[in-house]
Parts: structure tokens; C-alpha cells; sequence
């Protein structure tokens, strides 16, 4: 599993081959010609897509673990919260839900693809699954098993189905051990599934 | 055949039954990233051009087999023409003749 901005047809100009792609650049360029869109606007969205990933939840979560007033006002108002911190999320609803000892949180869209993309960017794949979406409203604990993830019995499981309109975070609990790490070293420790909920972090003290 | 509008659209699959989840990601192409760019800028836009909503719309009315069958971006690609050309922004004629265009182009490119 990777995530980064370039891939295999855009460094090689592989020319477009399917009607959808030749959709794509007709639907544009009609913008274009018309004035509605400059070529400019468009490659600007994609930059400032191609900015946003999950290093951005992981900061607000291992700010969140270093500053627990950062933390309250995050589970209150997380679009505030997230704002203070110097990010951007638009006009979105944003609702941060706390892992803890007793609550295991799980992320889903079960209508299409809702994610907090502000602070995660782009989506992976098997989030947009019909495997995805049917089953973790049905089965979580087996899902979270698929991905290597045993909840205890003890542990309530909550799954939260997320709408255009109020997209959800994760946040992961602490691992142990991590008490002399800096913030920054905590934030390399969070990765993107831990903030769908799929998984959890882990720290290995070497 | 007729919609059967007594039981839930093929879009609204939560709590279904389904196989393993296969653990796949891809690097977005251009064109799909693309295809985000436009749908950001238009909805965002002062007076926007098309909503979010009219875009589910038009992703949720594809038939299911179109739906199953289309990928991600290629669904929203078509969703975004088709509400474009409902609010006049596009009209059939100009796409049609643009996507011909297009298509000659790149075929020409070939060698």
C-alpha cells in the first residue's frame, strides 16, 4: 500500500484510451473555452489535493495526545479545534471520535465514499468497496479481523456512518511506552488506517 | 424493466451480505484527479455551477449493472456531464462535437 502524487501513466504521458478519460478532457476544455475554468484553477485543485494527506490527521491526533485541552476542544468542536492548528477542513461538519480502553471507533461510508479527506486526503480504494461498506455496519469485528485488528469482547465497538456532510475521524489511543517521544515523532507513528479505524498504533520500543 | 421502488437502491448496500475486503489502493491517475478538480471548483464557485447532491443524484440513478461496472471517477465523470448539461451549462451538441474532437486527436497522436 502506497500513497503518493505521480504514478506510471501521468510520468510516462500515456495517452487516454477509454471514453470516460476522453469525457474527462472534452468536459474540461468545453470549461475552459468557455471561461468558465482557467487550466490554471484546475491544476491549482490538484496541487492542493496532492497536499493533503494523512500527515495532516496525524498531527492533529498526536497534538491531541500531547495537549489534552487541545484535546477536549477537538471532541467539541473539531472544526475549531483543527482550524487553531493552522489547517483548513472547508465547509464540512467534522466529528472526532475518541478510541479508549472501553470504545473501539470504526469509520464508514456506507452510501458512497464520505471521508474526512481535509486531513486524510484522497480515500483508499477498499473504503469505496461494496465489501467495505455493507459489512461494517454488519460485522465490524470481523472486518477490523481482516485487517489484523482483534477487539476483546469487553471492548465496545462503535461504527459511525459518515454523510457528505459530517465526515468523521478517528482518534487512535496512545501505545504505551511512548511517554518520551516528541509530538512529531508521535505523528510518524499514526497511520492513515488507524484514523479510519481499522487499525491501531503501534510502537515498538527498539 | 420497471424500478422496483419497494425495495433499497443498489447504492444503499449497508448491512448487506459481502465477500472478504480486498485490501486494494491505487495511486489516482491525472484524469481522475481531474475529474475531482472540476467537481471542487463547480460546487464551490459563486454562483455554483452544480451541487454535491446533484452529483450523488446522478451516481445513484445509474442502473446497477452501470454502476457495478463503472470505476469510481468514471461515475462521477458522469454524473458531472450529465448535471452540467441539465443546468445548461453544456449542451449535448457542444459535447458531442468536443468528444469527437478529441478522441481524433489522440488517435491521430498514434503511430
Amino acid at each position: 500500500m502506497k500513497t503518493s502524487s505521480t504514478n506510471e501513466r501521468d510520468t510516462k504521458n500515456i495517452p487516454p484510451t477509454t471514453y470516460y478519460q476522453f469525457l474527462e478532457i472534452s468536459v474540461r476544455e468545453l470549461l475552459i473555452e468557455k471561461g468558465v475554468l482557467s487550466d490554471e484553477d484546475i491544476r491549482n485543485a490538484v496541487k492542493e489535493m496532492d497536499s493533503r494527506g494523512p500527515e495532516l490527521g496525524a498531527q492533529v491526533v498526536a497534538r491531541a495526545w500531547v495537549d489534552p485541552q487541545f484535546k477536549q476542544s477537538l471532541l467539541q468542536d473539531a472544526p475549531s479545534a483543527v482550524k487553531a492548528l493552522g489547517l483548513e477542513i472547508g465547509p464540512v461538519q467534522l466529528l472526532v471520535v475518541e478510541n479508549t480502553p472501553e470504545v473501539h471507533n470504526l469509520i464508514v461510508c456506507t452510501l458512497c465514499s464520505c471521508y474526512p479527506r481535509s486531513l486524510l486526503g484522497l480515500p483508499p480504494d477498499w473504503y469505496k468497496s461494496r465489501e467495505y461498506r455493507s459489512r461494517a455496519v454488519r460485522e465490524p469485528r470481523s472486518v477490523l479481523l481482516e485487517f489484523g485488528t482483534d477487539i476483546s469482547d469487553e471492548v465496545e465497538v462503535r461504527v459511525h456512518d459518515s454523510t457528505a456532510d459530517l465526515r468523521y475521524l478517528v482518534l487512535p489511543q496512545r501505545p504505551e511506552g511512548t511517554g518520551h517521544l516528541t509530538e512529531d515523532e508521535l505523528a510518524a507513528l499514526v497511520k492513515r488506517d488507524s484514523m479510519i479505524g481499522v487499525t491501531e498504533v503501534c510502537f515498538s520500543a527498539i | 424493466m420497471e424500478r422496483d421502488l419497494t425495495s433499497r437502491s443498489h447504492h444503499d448496500m449497508g448491512g448487506l451480505e459481502a465477500g472478504h475486503i480486498k485490501p486494494v489502493e491505487h495511486d489516482y491517475e491525472l484524469w481522475e484527479k481531474n475529474v475531482d478538480a472540476l467537481l471542487v471548483l463547480l460546487t464551490s464557485m459563486s454562483p455554483k455551477l452544480m451541487s454535491v447532491d446533484q452529483l450523488r443524484k446522478g451516481i445513484e440513478s445509474l442502473p446497477p449493472d452501470a454502476y457495478e461496472k463503472m470505476s469510481y471517477y468514471e461515475r462521477w465523470i458522469f454524473s458531472i456531464t450529465q448535471a452540467l448539461q441539465y443546468n445548461g451549462v453544456l449542451t449535448t451538441k457542444e459535447l458531442s462535437r468536443k468528444l469527437e474532437e478529441v478522441q481524433s486527436r489522440y488517435e491521430t497522436e498514434e503511430v
